[in-house]
């Protein structure tokens, strides 16, 4: 089970404090998942930040009763230095994993070739996607932390993603943020809106997906 | 179920999982794999202590006093490397691993604390390598007291972390701390003790210097090596005491800190 109690998240700027997150509150259990839509800015990045743990709330608290991952396919904790295989120790080291048997897995999903043991600032972008969604894979997690925008790739990769994710582990919770309400719909079984920093629930998805067609203004 | 809670063992074996990790990575993106790679670790500081010792003994440095220049440069210079490695290293920490916090294990703390852990590793190295071949040579003498040595070691390092702790979180609060770091290290380095001691000073200058808990830690480390040859100045209760305020006071920050952190 996951939990947000009454949370609140602000940021300060030059002109007074901004509310992000507005009293936010809503309740994962084990296996379970939920979409959450918003528009560009609504606060969605935000949110997932609090999830994962990066940040913390202003005020108001997360009850985390299973592993929750961090955002998947985030690319941005790697070290352009680094190899492939170094940012998959590095991880591995992190969660207390070992990592050899996970190369197999890594090197064929990522299909990088040589370029697993080079540096990642010779990568292309998709190959960075590819390896940050390996690695997002190669940790077990019992909830995972979505944030559609990172997960950019052609047909080919989404629908290894897909199988991976949706399929091969489809008895874990997910939490997925999104614009795209079409998304949602697909995969989904609960929806809420992030909207003006409230976070509103729907007892269906379709609802929340008329509910978001109408909020264009 | 997993138990949600934590025992102090299981948090331990979690902390030292995290420095493992964030202290191989930082290695090699720090020092790479090319030519010497994690030998630089001690190499940089040795180069800086030997340039140093070199330099001093040439222009024949006379400080009035029995004590080989050799032993007094490298005593003086690990020392001070010491501290001033620790903070000054650790002001980008944050920055540089901001990413690394959506990995939940990933603290604040942890990245601060692993490239102290570095620096003190290198500095302890490069200085135990500096003084086996200065002895060897001829130049330097064995150590009276070697523990007094690691003693005072030991306590410059204690106050380096607790400095790193207190100036890399306060770069959460502020930029200009990192600003100020730099010209602090220039006005603070004459009179940290690496280049005199205390007792050669004016004794109205003396009580003065002796305010910097860094210049207690360098006498403690000299008279664990020259033995009753100098007359040291020291305190350690008084030592302790600052290190402990500014390590609560650091650590007090890196909680701070870490709750105003923008991971972007």
């Amino acid at each position: 089970m996951i939990a947000i109690e009454n949370l609140c998240k602000t940021y300060d700027t030059r002109f007074g404090p901004r509310t992000i997150l507005d009293n936010i509150n809503f309740r994962l259990e084990r296996g379970r998942n939920i979409g959450i839509l918003g528009r560009n800015g609504a606060g969605k990045s935000t949110l997932i930040r609090m999830l994962s743990g990066a940040e913390r709330p202003t005020s108001g608290h997360i009850i985390r009763e299973m592993s929750v991952s961090w955002p998947l396919a985030f690319g941005g904790a790697f070290h352009t230095h680094l190899t492939g295989l170094d940012n998959l120790k590095f991880v591995c080291r992190v969660y207390g994993v070992d990592y050899k048997p996970l190369i197999p897995f890594v090197e064929d999903f990522t299909e990088l070739g040589i370029y697993f043991r080079e540096p990642v600032s010779s990568y292309s972008m998709g190959m960075v996607t590819r390896l940050a969604f390996a690695l997002s894979m190669a940790i077990e997690f019992d909830c995972f932390l979505i944030d559609e925008a990172m997960v950019v790739g052609d047909a080919r990769f989404h629908e290894r993603c897909h199988v991976e994710l949706f399929q091969k582990r489809k008895d874990r919770a997910f939490i997925l943020v999104t614009h795209d309400a079409n998304v949602i719909k697909l995969y989904c079984e609960s929806a809420c809106v992030l909207h003006k920093g409230k976070l509103v629930p729907f007892a269906s998805v379709d609802e929340a997906y008329d509910f978001y067609q109408h909020i264009d203004e | 179920m997993i138990s949600s809670q934590p025992s102090l063992l299981r948090s331990i074996a979690l902390q030292m999982r995290v420095l493992h990790a964030l202290l191989m990575r930082e290695v090699i993106t720090r020092y790479g794999r090319q030519n010497l790679g994690v030998l630089w670790v001690f190499v940089e500081p040795m180069i800086f202590t030997g340039g140093v010792t070199a330099l001093w003994t040439a222009v024949g440095m006379n400080h009035g006093s029995s004590i080989p220049i050799v032993a007094f440069a490298v005593t003086g210079y690990s020392s001070v490397l010491l501290w001033r490695n620790c903070a000054g290293l650790s002001i980008g920490a944050i920055q540089s691993n901001i990413a690394l916090l959506h990995h939940r294990n990933v603290r604040v703390i942890d990245v601060i604390l692993v490239r102290c852990v570095i620096e003190i590793a290198g500095v302890a190295a490069s200085f135990s390598i500096l003084s086996t071949l200065f002895i060897f040579l001829g130049w330097m003498t064995y150590p009276i007291d070697p523990l007094q040595v690691v003693f005072g070691f030991l306590m410059l390092a204690w106050f380096g972390t607790a400095l790193a702790l207190t100036i890399a979180a306060a770069t959460a609060f502020s930029h200009v701390v990192e600003k100020l770091w730099a010209p602090a290290t220039y006005l603070l380095f004459p009179l940290a003790g690496a280049a005199f001691m205390a007792d050669w000073l004016p004794p109205k200058f003396r009580e003065v210097v002796l305010w910097l808990p860094m210049v207690h830690g360098v006498e403690i480390l000299r008279e664990g090596f020259f033995g009753n040859v100098v007359r040291t100045h020291y305190d350690v209760g008084y030592m302790a005491s600052i290190c402990m305020l500014l390590t609560l006071f650091g650590l007090y920050l890196v909680r701070e800190a870490g709750l105003r952190i923008e991971a972007k």
